[in-house]
C-alpha cells in the first residue's frame, strides 16, 4: 500500500466529511436551537439537487445552478416550517418523528410526480472537471478539491454568522433559554424560520455539489441523513464546531476503514474471508465510533446538553 | 399511491372487459428507489397486452415498494382473494425469493419478467416457475467471455454486497480466463466510490469490471470518468439501460456492455416493440421494458394453445415458447430459464439521445450454470 494510496484517501474522506457537514450543520441548529427532530432533513437535500439539475438542464450554467438549489431549497424549508413544523415545537419528540417523515414519503412522491421516476442528469461543469496533480504525484479530481473548498468556505461563514453577528446571538440565546429571548423582544417564530430555511439551504446546496459526481434520484437523502445524525451525535447536539469536528472524523473513518480494515485482516485471515469480515467491519465502523465517542462524553464531544 | 394503484388496476379492468377468463397479478417495483425498472416492466407488459386487443385477460396491478413483506402480503391477496392464475412482475431476486417458491406450490404460475437468483434456477426449480429474462449470472458471464475476447487478462471487479452482487462476480470469474487484480464488495446503496477508485489506480489491472444497479452505477460511472483513471470498463447492461443512461450522460460513452436485448436487435418484432413503445410512452425502451413485453407476449401465445385452468397442457404451451420474441430466438432450457443469445453493445450518442449499439455476440444460445442442479 503506497504513501500516495494513502495521501489520495484521506484526502477522499476529508472531502467526504466536509459534504456531510454541511448537512449536519443544518440539522444540529435546528436540533440545538428548536429542539427539533426533523427526519426531513434528506428531503431538502434532494430538493436543492433536483432543483440544480433543472436549472442546469435548461440554462447550463453551474453557478444558476447551485443559486436555484440554495434558493428552493429555503424556500421549501421555510414553507415546511411555517405549514408544519410551527406545530411541533411543543410536541413530543416522536410527534415530530412521525411528522417529518410524513414529509419524506410527500416530499419523495412529489417530486417522482414532477420529475418521474428515472435519474436526473447533473453534471460537474467543464472547469471543474478532471484530474489535477497535487504536489508529490497525487491525481486528483479536481472537483472534490473545490468541494473540500467550498465546504471550509461555508464553514467560516457559519463561524462568522454564529460568533459575529447579531443574528448568532439570537440563534445561541434561543438554544439556550427561548422564554427569555423571548420577552426580551426578539421575534422568536420569525428567527425559527430563518434558521430553518438556513439549515434547508446548506442540505440543499450539499445536495446540488454531490449531485454533480453522484445520481440525482428520488430518496437519495436518506442515507446521507442517517450518517448527518451520526455526526451530531458525536460532535455535541446545537454545536457547529462539534458538527465539523464530527463530519471529518466520521468522513475518515468510513472511507479509511473501508480500505484499511480488509487490508489489516488480510494479514492473518485468507484474503477471501477476510475481504468480507473487513468490509462487515468497515461498515460499522462509524457506528463504533460514535459508541466509543459516548462513553467517553455522554454529550457529545462539544455538547453542552445530553 | 393507493389511488393512483386503484386508478392503474381500474384502467386495466376497463381495457380487458369485466367478463375476464384469466386473471393475472403483477407485482412490481412502482414506487420508492429503483421504480424506474417497475415502470418499464409494467408498460411493456401492458403494451403487449393492450396490443392483442383481448377482452378476456385482466391484469391487476400492485407495488410492492421493493419491500420483501409487502410484496409476501400482495402475493397471499392476488392468491387468496383475487384468485389469479398466473403471477409476474417481480424485479428484486430478494422478493422474488420471498414470493415465488409459495407461489407456485400453490398452484399458480410465475413468470419472472427480471430477478432470476440462482436458488430458483437449480435446487429451487419449479415446473410452474418460467423466468423469461435471465438467470442473474448471465450478463455477468457474457462480460467474462468478452472481456476474454477483447484481451485483457488482468481485471479488477466489485459488486455491493448482496446475493445478486456475489452471483455477479461468480459469473465474471465463471467465464474470465485471466486474473483477477482485486474483488471488492461495496456496500449496497452506496454512493461514493472514490475510495474505490483510488484502489483501482493503484491496482496495476488492465480492465474494470463492475455491478452496480441503478443509482450505484450512474454513481460510479461519472466519477470514474472524473477521475482520470483510463481503463477500460466492462459491465452488465444494468448500469447502461436507456433508463438511466441518460442520467450518466458522455461518462458512459464507449463502456461495452452485455444485454439479451438491445434495441437494435434486427428484427420484425422488436422494430414494431421499439417504435410502438416509443410512440405510447414518448420514450425509449430499456431491456426492462422488453422483458414485460416478451413475459406478456409468451402467456398470451401459451393462452392461444390452452386455458391456465388446464394446467398441465398450459405448462406445455409455456414450455413451448411460441411466440415472436424482441430477442429474435428465444427457448426455455429443462429448468425453465432462458437458452439465449447475449450480445455486446457500445454506448454511444443518437443526437441528444445516450443509447446502446449491439458490437456482436458475446455468448451465443447459452444456458446457465444451474440447470443439472434441477429435477423437475
Amino acid at each position: 500500500m503506497s504513501t500516495i494510496l494513502i495521501l489520495e484517501q484521506v484526502l477522499n474522506g476529508l472531502q467526504f466529511g466536509i459534504m456531510l457537514f454541511l448537512m449536519a450543520a443544518g440539522l444540529t441548529l435546528i436540533f440545538g436551537v428548536m429542539g427539533l427532530i426533523n427526519l426531513a432533513h434528506g428531503s431538502l437535500y434532494m430538493v436543492g439537487a433536483f432543483a440544480a439539475a433543472a436549472v442546469a438542464g435548461a440554462t447550463g450554467s453551474f453557478l444558476l445552478a447551485l443559486a436555484a438549489a440554495l434558493a428552493a431549497a429555503a424556500v421549501a424549508g421555510a414553507i415546511i416550517e411555517i405549514v408544519v413544523i410551527r406545530r411541533l415545537y411543543r410536541a413530543a419528540h416522536l410527534d415530530q418523528v412521525l411528522a417529518t417523515f410524513a414529509l419524506i414519503l410527500i416530499f419523495s412522491e412529489g417530486t417522482r410526480w414532477v420529475f418521474g421516476s428515472f435519474p436526473l442528469f447533473l453534471d460537474v461543469p467543464s472547469y471543474l472537471s478532471g484530474p489535477v496533480t497535487l504536489p508529490g504525484g497525487i491525481q486528483y479530481p479536481l472537483y472534490r478539491l473545490a468541494l473540500i473548498a467550498v465546504g471550509l468556505a461555508v464553514a467560516v461563514f457559519l463561524w462568522w454568522l454564529t460568533a459575529r453577528t447579531r443574528i448568532g446571538i439570537q440563534i445561541r440565546a434561543g438554544e439556550n433559554d427561548r422564554e427569555m429571548i423571548a420577552a426580551l423582544g426578539v421575534d422568536i417564530s420569525r428567527l425559527y424560520t430563518l434558521v430553518f430555511a438556513l439549515g434547508a439551504a446548506l442540505a440543499g446546496l450539499a445536495g446540488a455539489l454531490v449531485g454533480a459526481i453522484q445520481s440525482v434520484q428520488v430518496g437519495m437523502g436518506e442515507p446521507v441523513l442517517i450518517l448527518a445524525f451520526v455526526v451530531i451525535v458525536i460532535g455535541g447536539i446545537g454545536s457547529i464546531k462539534g458538527a465539523f469536528i464530527g463530519a471529518v472524523l466520521v468522513g475518515l473513518t468510513d472511507t479509511l476503514g473501508g480500505i484499511f480494515l480488509p487490508e489489516l485482516f488480510k494479514l492473518f485471515m485468507e484474503p477471501g474471508a477476510a475481504t468480507q469480515t473487513g468490509s462487515a467491519l468497515a461498515s460499522m465502523a462509524v457506528y463504533i465510533l460514535m459508541s466509543l465517542v459516548l462513553i467517553w462524553r455522554p454529550t457529545g464531544l462539544f455538547g453542552a446538553r445530553a | 399511491m393507493k389511488r393512483l394503484l386503484a386508478l392503474s388496476t381500474a384502467i386495466a379492468l376497463g381495457a380487458s372487459g369485466a367478463m375476464a377468463d384469466t386473471k393475472i397479478g403483477m407485482i412490481t417495483t412502482l414506487s420508492g428507489g429503483g421504480a424506474g425498472l417497475g415502470i418499464d416492466v409494467r408498460d411493456g407488459f401492458m403494451l403487449a397486452i393492450a396490443q392483442a386487443g383481448r377482452d378476456d385477460v385482466e391484469v391487476v396491478i400492485e407495488d410492492d415498494q421493493r419491500k420483501p413483506d409487502i410484496a409476501v402480503q400482495l402475493a397471499d391477496k392476488m392468491i387468496q382473494s383475487e384468485k389469479v392464475d398466473i403471477m409476474t412482475g417481480i424485479i428484486w431476486s430478494n422478493l422474488a425469493m420471498a414470493v415465488v417458491p409459495s407461489a407456485v406450490n400453490q398452484g399458480v404460475f410465475y413468470l419472472s419478467p427480471n430477478a432470476g437468483p440462482s436458488a430458483l434456477a437449480g435446487k429451487g426449480c419449479h415446473e410452474n416457475y418460467f423466468n423469461v429474462a435471465w438467470q442473474n449470472d448471465n450478463l455477468h458471464e457474457a462480460a467474462g467471455a468478452y472481456a476474454n475476447g477483447t484481451g485483457y487478462e488482468n481485471s479488477f471487479i466489485l459488486a455491493p454486497n448482496y446475493p445478486a452482487g456475489k452471483d455477479a462476480l461468480t459469473g465474471y470469474k465463471r467465464f474470465f480466463e485471466g486474473e483477477i487484480a482485486n474483488e471488492i464488495y461495496t456496500q449496497l446503496g452506496q454512493t461514493d466510490y472514490a475510495a474505490e477508485i483510488a484502489q483501482i489506480r493503484a491496482s496495476g489491472a488492465d480492465s474494470v469490471f463492475f455491478f452496480l444497479p441503478g443509482g450505484m452505477g450512474i454513481s460510479f460511472l461519472k466519477q470514474y470518468a472524473d477521475s482520470g483513471v483510463d481503463l477500460p470498463v466492462v459491465g452488465p447492461a444494468f448500469s447502461f439501460d436507456q433508463g438511466i443512461l441518460q442520467a450518466v450522460g458522455g461518462a458512459a460513452l464507449g463502456v461495452v456492455n452485455t444485454s439479451q436485448w438491445s434495441k437494435d436487435i434486427d428484427n420484425a418484432t422488436n422494430a414494431a416493440f421499439v417504435e410502438s413503445f416509443a410512440a405510447e410512452y414518448g420514450r425509449l425502451p430499456s431491456l426492462y421494458a422488453s422483458q414485460g413485453f416478451d413475459t406478456a407476449n409468451l402467456i398470451l401465445s401459451a393462452l392461444d394453445k390452452a386455458s391456465a385452468d388446464d394446467a398441465g397442457a398450459f405448462r406445455d404451451a409455456l414450455r413451448a415458447a411460441d411466440f415472436d420474441s424482441t430477442r429474435g430466438d428465444f427457448a426455455f432450457g429443462p429448468n425453465n430459464h432462458p437458452v439465449q443469445t447475449i450480445y455486446a453493445r457500445e454506448v454511444i450518442q443518437e443526437g441528444d439521445v445516450f443509447t446502446n449499439k449491439t458490437l456482436g455476440v458475446a455468448l451465443a444460445n447459452h444456458s446457465d450454470a444451474y440447470a443439472g442442479n434441477c429435477n423437475m
